[in-house]
């Protein structure tokens, strides 16, 4: 059982990360702070229940995600999953060659993805549905064990990587339609 | 385990660091032969980590500093009083 005078000095360390992750979530940055401050001060009134050595970070990002589907997700707009199309597998990867003179002009120490600004690959992800945007935001941005998220997220592991994987392509697909729009494909 | 196609299907289990010991093992002895692979392999490495490098630098307001001091009403400054905003 974990002393609740502890939780603000240990929990302040992960709020930058749960602020990055709550804009990813709400899209916007005074829904993102009001999702932090709710998170935090239900980590605070429930610490007693947190198992101390256990990870922290992964209890507080439970608690973020709760959060957010009770709170946040009923008021905000959101496509429906069958809005996903289908998109084939390594969608980006096979269409680099059709970027290859975009490619070439990028200096020694840039890499590929770089032709891609923050904006756009923040924007691709947020764009995601959430039931997919959820998954990839935990996984690739946070780093998740897929057992973490399926608890997260409530739902079976394999719903996990499936909604991982789809969700992944169509973010692939629409980083290839930026770099369309900006000319870098041939 | 040995052609592309199954290799290629542990690709998003691998980088996400999901596959059992035995199944990695086999990855790699694929990888390791085909140029092919490897090259899609590290594409999508690069690609899951410019997603994480792009998508988590917020720096956290100020404004929400202070929410968070204050709504927790702790001890942040240390001088042994909960709750005091002064």
């Amino acid at each position: 059982m974990a002393d609740r005078t502890d939780f603000a000095a240990t929990a302040m360390e992960f709020a930058p990360q749960l602020y990055s992750a709550a804009l990813r979530m709400t899209r916007n940055r005074a829904d993102a702070e009001d999702l932090v401050q709710e998170t935090m001060l239900r980590g605070y009134r429930s610490f007693h229940t947190f198992t101390e050595g256990t990870n922290l970070r992964a209890w507080l990002f439970r608690i973020l995600t709760n959060v957010y589907i009770n709170r946040y997700r009923a008021a905000q707009r959101r496509p429906d999953e069958s809005d996903l199309a289908d998109v084939e597998d390594m969608y980006l990867y096979r269409r680099v060659p059709s970027m290859e003179s975009a490619a070439a002009s990028l200096s020694a120490e840039e890499q590929f993805l770089d032709l891609f600004t923050d904006d756009e690959v923040k924007t691709a992800l947020e764009n995601l549905p959430e039931s997919f945007r959820l998954p990839v935001l935990l996984a690739d941005v946070e780093g998740f064990a897929y057992r973490e998220i399926a608890e997260m997220l409530d739902v079976p592991i394999g719903t996990v990587m499936s909604r991982l994987h789809r969700g992944r392509k169509a973010m692939q697909r629409e980083l290839y339609e930026y770099a369309q729009e900006k000319g870098l494909t041939a | 385990m040995s052609d592309c196609a199954d290799t290629l299907r542990e690709l998003e289990p691998y980088l996400d660091g999901e596959l059992a010991d035995e199944v990695r093992h086999h990855v790699h002895h694929h990888l390791d032969s085909c140029p092919d692979c490897q090259q899609a392999f590290e594409f999508h490495l690069e690609l899951k980590e410019a997603i994480r490098r792009k998508c988590s630098d917020e720096a956290l307001p100020e404004s929400l500093v202070s929410r968070l001091e204050v709504c927790l009403t702790e001890d942040f400054d240390g001088d042994g009083v909960i709750g005091d905003k002064a």
